[in-house]
């Protein structure tokens, strides 16, 4: 456990995540973007412009750092050199969150380039507590673990997903960072209740909250099969489900994703305009 | 579990694992397959993004079905997607559906080159006058260090007129003959730029460490004035020794 600043130390403001090609827009005019959140892997080059432009960013804006290649969820220990790199970015920015996902990205040295998921067992529960342990000894803080979008179950899963979260929480002193479309999309695929969910979350350890959009899709039988892919505005019954968490949670650091088909700034902005009404209307 | 998962993640030939499940019990089917589609295409983007000539030169379809065969045969060893690709001229000189285009590895070549350099550490030029302003006897003792986002890449294909015809509108018709091309960041910007006749034996041997005397007999022909004047203009040059 840590005896540290809590994981978050976000403002309860909308935060987008940084696309190179806005640089200029928030430079010149960032509101209502309260902060932003970049990929740790895009930062761990040697220098050139994505360095400076960072450089350049921290000095203005609170920063999450958002890492999509720990594999914290994978059987395999964690890997050293990219752990290392991670210590590296984070000593030098120290942004105001650390985030990484319950998922697994790496298996014999390929990196597989998606957040792949997990069985929710006693053994993977051990499992990643150990690698969350590493992390937080390896950054000297505490991070925060992001719920998955998923697209099928494991026969030899035992534990719900949210039990399994929170227990990890437990027992690593690690916060959680909520992404209430990652709720929407994972329930769809398990045809359970997205709202039964977000009521059963833990929200006093969220940190930080995520907004994307997601493709729809159907199974061979024919069922909805919702599709994590930051490629498109936020869908209204994402927005209703992150009404409902503020309200019941209080204003949290919310984050409008959006990583492919990526819009201009307005239409980005517009998403984080819209976060920031429903978080002016309840006390922080 | 990952053994089996990422194994039929990477070959569509294999069965999807067992004990995958949709909602009540039923296989997972098509649901497997999203993670299948995610990483296929999510890594033909990465090489795409990083090969946008090679692309240009063997069209956008072939090239994706290309990238197929690539990401199956080296998926990237590392998370950062930056360097992943380093792999692909040494693939394209062997993969026979491109032999008729000798010249695309080292295409690939150039344009690792050109991601390289852009991620490469920042490195303060020095003034071009600390070179220019010396006495003209001084020069063949001299020594350099180079800019960490200098590359070379020598080609015996026109491999920079090639990547001009197909980045730049109304760029000349790439004549044959070999091209030694050198990549120059003088801010943030990377770009290639063709050496005088000679010049890669020249700047290989300089950026091993040898004297300006010792690098032109590498190529004695070469056009040193013209070689300098291009790598002092691009801040090629961090720091300059004089001989004992």
């Amino acid at each position: 456990m840590f005896d540290l600043p809590a994981p978050s130390q976000l403002p309860a403001y909308p935060g987008v995540g940084y696309k190179p090609q806005h640089f200029s827009n928030i430079i010149d005019r960032p509101d209502p973007v309260g902060w932003l959140e970049i990929h740790a892997e895009n930062y761990m080059g040697d220098g050139g412009r994505p360095i400076a432009q960072l450089r350049a960013l921290a000095a203005r804006f609170p920063l999450s750092v958002h890492g999509v290649g720990l594999s914290i969820g994978g059987e395999a220990p964690l890997d050293r050199d990219h752990l290392d790199r991670l210590k590296h970015l984070v000593g030098w920015l120290n942004p105001a969150a650390f985030s990484e996902h319950l998922a697994w990205s790496t298996h014999d040295g390929a990196f597989l380039n998606d957040l792949l998921p997990l069985p929710y067992t006693q053994a993977t529960l051990r499992r990643v507590a150990d690698h969350v342990d590493q992390v937080q000894e390896a950054l000297g803080r505490p991070m925060l673990l992001e719920n998955p979008a998923t697209y099928l179950e494991f026969a030899e899963t035992e534990m719900d997903e949210i039990a399994f979260l929170s227990e990890i929480a437990r027992r690593t002193g690690c916060g959680l960072l909520f992404d209430v479309n990652n709720v929407f999309v994972a329930c769809t695929n398990r045809q359970e209740d997205p709202i039964a969910y977000v009521d059963r979350f833990p929200l006093d350890l969220v940190g930080e909250i995520h907004l994307g959009g997601h493709d729809t899709d159907r199974d061979d039988a024919g069922l909805p099969l919702l599709i994590d892919s930051h490629g498109c505005a936020v869908a209204d019954p994402v927005w209703a489900l992150y009404a409902r968490v503020i309200a019941r949670g209080g204003a949290k650091p919310t984050l409008i994703e959006w990583d492919n088909e990526v819009p201009d700034w307005p239409v980005l902005a517009a998403e984080a305009t819209r976060a920031g009404r429903i978080l002016a209307a309840v006390p922080a | 579990m990952n053994a089996r998962f990422a194994r039929a993640l990477l070959d569509p030939g294999q069965d999807r694992p067992a004990g995958l499940t949709g909602p009540g019990g039923a296989p997972a089917g098509r649901r497997f397959d999203v993670y299948r589609n995610n990483v296929a295409v999510s890594l033909t983007e990465a090489l795409g993004q990083g090969f946008p000539v090679v692309k240009r030169l063997v069209g956008a379809e072939f090239f994706d079905a290309m990238a197929g065969i690539f990401l199956r045969a080296h998926p990237p060893q590392s998370p950062l997607l930056m360097h992943y690709g380093g792999g692909m001229p040494a693939f394209l000189e062997t993969f026979p559906p491109v032999a008729h285009l000798p010249y695309l590895p080292d295409m690939a070549r150039l344009e690792l080159a050109l991601r390289q350099s852009y991620h490469a550490a920042d490195a303060a030029p020095v003034d071009p006058a600390r070179v220019t302003a010396l006495p003209p006897e001084r020069l063949p003792g001299l020594r350099f260090r180079f800019a960490p986002a200098l590359r070379l890449i020598p080609s015996a294909h026109p491999v920079h007129a090639i990547w001009r015809a197909n980045t730049e509108a109304g760029a000349p018709r790439p004549e044959p003959g070999g091209q030694d091309v050198v990549v120059l960041r003088p801010g943030f910007d990377p770009a290639p730029h063709p050496l005088p006749p000679g010049g890669g034996a020249v700047l290989a041997a300089l950026m091993a460490g040898a004297t300006v005397a010792v690098a032109c007999d590498a190529a004695p022909d070469c056009d040193i004035a013209a070689l300098f004047s291009l790598l002092l203009s691009g801040g090629a040059i961090t720091e300059v020794e004089a001989s004992p």
